[in-house]
């Protein structure tokens, strides 16, 4: 079984985040692996191990190169993979990302399931894997929160508003799977050492065909930022034990007790 | 501007986020019309639907199993290939609305906008607004080019108000065939009952993060939500580790929350997490750290050890009957 899994890599969200000049979130220097995604290639690694064979492949779209976040995948236990590398990628919208990681997945020439995070942490549109499967022609399950595979179909719990649905869906097929619907591994020594001479694939966004990508494919312009009112901090002590007694007169005082 | 609300329903009823959008897409609209789009059966809610903005309600009648995404998508796609088309389709951020518009997107080639908490209209303009980095900073981005423009709006981002209009009108809109991209099939579904009420609907929310220490520990939660007659929550973290289930995640990936009180506990305030709950009204932190960031929204903070604080607190609040 071969699985395709398209991976972000983002600025640290630990450290916090810059708009550039043209109000695109700044991507300059070391991007990491978006952990949204690690859910996605742990799973991916335990269908293919649980198939008895097949291969992991990334693919992933990055303005500028970047390679760092697709290295700790790669550490983690994919074989390779496709990065679509073009400044004028910078300022492409969800639906030119798709285009873009769509073609890439033709270049690669498809795969038994293709596997995405339910959103990115870094611009949460949210629509790229319903997207993909829009554009591959596929039936898609988005967030999955247990998947398994019985021969050419999938078993699939999926995350609604109640609880849950079982669905059953043919391969090949888009999933976008929720965190914690796995527990991605820490890649080992031997991983990464190992990650460091996996291929990698760079293309441009022309090389695929796909075209215009950026500002000039998008279908939208921004056109006002502002910082949001500020929230005042109140009051802040020291729990000494009584501390619970502050909470108790807080509420009463909002009278919701 | 012509509008189409996509419309969902739970318990019999429009969702309380289809009628936000219902009420915003009134008066957007001016002397335009307002249409909801309904996945599945509308006979049982066209009048609420109609009390609250829609004229016509599009129904796709039952999906027979098929997912939404992919089976309204293609029912809108051929109402609007048929010549009624809407300058504006209005989502609701959720999981189905998330589908549906994601889908049509490519059908029609055009782009998305996500995550909205408002919109404006200047003549055949249309112009929505996004908060970004955790709330500080809002985004306003314009749609170019032509409708319709497609845009998910997160709930809570409008008040509901009756416009006191009559039932609406069913208009069949029904799911072509959808030959591959429809072979999925919703098999069984699982409605997981919980006693207390919704988490984006609570008057008061209990969280719970990392500061839990163990998933045993979540109970306290659960116990001070049921004795405040709120909802219990959680931080990315500890739905990451699997303490507690996706669905109670609060955050930028999970739920918005609005309540009159949060109650914020162990949980240090990544910007992940404060971009879903600094709309309440009044937030209670309890964290070890006292340069928790979550301190700096809190109106009352307690730095301390919340295994101490909260049995206390469930102990006061049990004396009190």
């Amino acid at each position: 079984m071969n699985v395709i899994v398209c991976v972000k890599q983002i600025p640290d969200p630990a450290s916090p985040g810059a708009l550039s000049a043209d109000n695109t979130l700044k991507r300059e220097g070391k991007l990491i692996l978006d952990e949204s995604d690690g859910y996605g290639v742990e799973m991916a690694l335990q269908l293919v191990d649980g198939a008895g064979g097949g291969e992991v492949i990334l693919v992933s779209m990055a303005p500028n190169g970047e390679l760092s976040g697709m290295r700790t995948a790669l550490a983690m236990g994919a074989a390779r993979g496709i990065l679509v590398s073009d400044p004028a990628l910078q300022g492409s919208d969800a639906l030119t990302t798709a285009k873009v990681l769509a073609a890439a997945i033709g270049k690669l020439g498809g795969a038994d399931l293709i596997i995405a995070g339910t959103e990115s942490s870094d611009g949460y549109t949210g629509t790229v894997p319903e997207q993909l499967a829009e554009l591959l022609g596929l039936p898609s399950v988005t967030f999955a929160k247990r998947v398994t595979v019985n021969g050419q179909s999938l078993t699939v719990d999926r995350q609604t508003e109640a609880g849950y649905d079982e669905v059953e869906c043919p391969l090949p097929a888009v999933i976008s799977v929720t965190a914690g619907v796995v527990e991605p591994r820490y890649p080992s020594f031997k991983g990464i050492m190992a990650a460091k001479s996996k291929p990698v694939d760079t293309v441009t966004a022309t090389d695929l065909g796909v075209t215009p990508v950026g500002w000039a494919g998008a279908g939208q312009k921004i056109v006002g930022v502002v910082q949001a009112e500020a929230r005042a901090a109140g009051e802040v002590i020291e729990d000494d034990g009584e501390g619970y007694a502050k909470i108790v007169a807080f509420l009463e005082n909002l009278k919701v007790i | 501007m012509n509008i189409w609300v996509f419309s969902q329903e739970a318990n019999g009823a429009p969702t309380s986020a289809t009628l936000e959008l219902l009420t915003k897409a009134r008066s957007l609209a001016a002397s335009g019309t307002v249409s909801a789009f309904v996945a599945g059966e509308a006979a049982g809610i066209a009048a609420m639907l109609g009390e609250y903005g829609a004229t016509k309600v599009y129904a796709t009648g039952d999906l027979g199993g098929r997912l939404p995404g992919v089976a309204a998508s293609a029912a809108m796609k051929a109402v609007i290939a048929g010549g009624d088309s809407p300058d504006l389709i209005m989502f609701p951020q959720s999981y189905e609305g998330r589908d549906v518009m994601s889908r049509l997107s490519v059908q029609l080639d055009r782009t998305v906008l996500t995550n909205n908490v408002d919109a404006a209209i200047d003549g055949s303009s249309v112009s929505v607004t996004t908060p970004i980095f955790g709330g500080n900073v809002l985004v306003t981005t314009a749609f170019s080019g032509s409708g319709p423009f497609l845009a998910a709006f997160r709930p809570k981002s409008f008040v509901a108000e009756s416009g006191g209009g009559g039932a609406a009108t069913v208009v069949a809109a029904p799911v072509p065939e959808l030959g591959a991209t429809g072979a999925a099939r919703v098999t069984v579904v699982h409605t997981e009952e919980s006693s207390g009420p919704k988490l984006d609907e609570a008057a008061i929310v209990v969280s719970g993060g990392r500061g839990l220490g163990e998933a045993s520990k979540y109970e306290l939660i659960e116990t001070l939500a049921k004795l405040l007659k709120g909802a219990p929550g959680a931080s990315r973290a500890i739905v990451d580790a699997g303490w507690v289930p996706y669905s109670y995640q609060v955050g930028q990936t999970g739920k918005v929350v609005k309540p009159g009180v949060y109650i914020a506990c162990g949980i240090s305030g990544a910007t992940q997490h404060m971009v879903g709950m600094k709309g309440s009204k009044s937030i209670i932190a309890i964290n070890k750290d006292k340069e928790a960031p979550i301190f700096g929204i809190a109106d009352l903070g307690i730095v301390g050890d919340v295994h101490k604080v909260l049995p206390k607190l469930i102990e006061a609040l049990q004396g009190r009957g």
